[in-house]
């Protein structure tokens, strides 16, 4: 199956997808110089997902820092789960911010308004 | 002496490896000094794209020829606990008036104008190869609070040397 395990790194986040529970974890950093190369897997999986989708899909985003060029990419994947949820599944998005880090909730409220799913705010305490 | 603001300085050809050097030694530095999180975030994010931007301009076929414009020059500087940051490097003059009108189009801006300024050109930029896809600037000004400044000055016919200074909102 599209499952996905990636550690993460100081530039790139820990991705785990698995289709056999519908759950996507992306945490920590994404800043890396190709964005594209390093989110292609991810976006295939979820590509493959789509055709045989649990009936509820949960993703949950908790990024400390992102660059500008995975922002893109992290579009794609969202972009992905709105098809996913005009589909069969149901899909819910946790967005993740540490407490006062407004830039981080601005960013989610950004994809928010792009994207046709709902995002649940989830403030957490810094570290 | 004056010198003593600055925390970082660097010239020469950014590389992968020196981008996260870098970001690993500002990080300790604000760790240190004892940083509020939002400012240290600020900072970093603001220090990623700017790398990021010297990094991949860098890596543009059209400077492969001649060696001294692969250089850059980088700075950050603390004074009276306001943070700015200052990169340098050359860039084909034929591109000034691009890069130009791309600055002030952004320094016209207030704080929402920036806000639906980014969404549009994440929805609807076209991503170029190496991902950057012009958002960069665009970050930058809205995690800076500031307006940018920026400077163009002409080496010769063929070359100009672009200088940028961010500074970070307190």
């Amino acid at each position: 199956m599209a499952d996905l395990k990636l550690e993460g790194s100081p530039k790139t986040p820990t991705i785990e997808f698995n289709s056999g529970t519908g759950y996507l974890l992306v945490r920590g950093r994404s800043i890396p110089e190709n964005s594209i190369e390093f989110y292609k897997p991810l976006i295939e999986a979820l590509e493959s997902y789509n055709s045989n989708s649990q009936s509820n899909t949960k993703v949950d985003i908790q990024l400390e820092y992102f660059n500008t060029s995975s922002s893109k990419c992290i579009l794609d994947v969202f972009k992905k789960l709105e098809a996913i949820n005009s589909g069969s599944s149901e899909v819910v998005i946790n967005w993740y911010y540490e407490e006062d880090d407004e830039d981080m909730l601005e960013a989610g409220e950004d994809y928010q308004a792009i994207i046709n799913i709902p995002f649940k705010m989830i403030e957490v305490e810094e570290e | 002496m004056e010198q003593g603001n600055i925390m970082l300085s660097f010239k020469g050809e950014v590389t992968s490896d020196l981008l996260t050097s870098i970001l690993q030694i500002m990080e300790s530095k604000m760790e240190t000094l004892e940083e509020p999180p939002k400012i240290k975030k600020k900072v970093y994010n603001i220090l990623v794209e700017c790398l990021q931007n010297l990094y991949h301009h860098l890596d543009d076929d059209d400077f492969k020829t001649k060696i001294n414009e692969k250089s850059a020059l980088f700075m950050i500087r603390k004074e009276e606990g306001e943070y700015s940051i200052m990169t340098g490097n050359f860039i084909a003059t034929e591109n000034v008036e691009m890069m130009k009108s791309r600055l002030d189009t952004i320094n016209e801006m207030d704080k929402d104008e920036l806000k639906v300024y980014y969404k549009e050109v994440l929805n609807n930029g076209e991503m170029s190869e190496k991902g950057g896809g012009g958002l960069g600037m665009i970050d930058i000004a809205r995690k800076s609070g500031k307006k940018l400044e920026y400077n163009f000055d002409a080496i010769d016919s063929s070359y100009s040397f672009f200088s940028l200074n961010i500074k970070v909102a307190q």
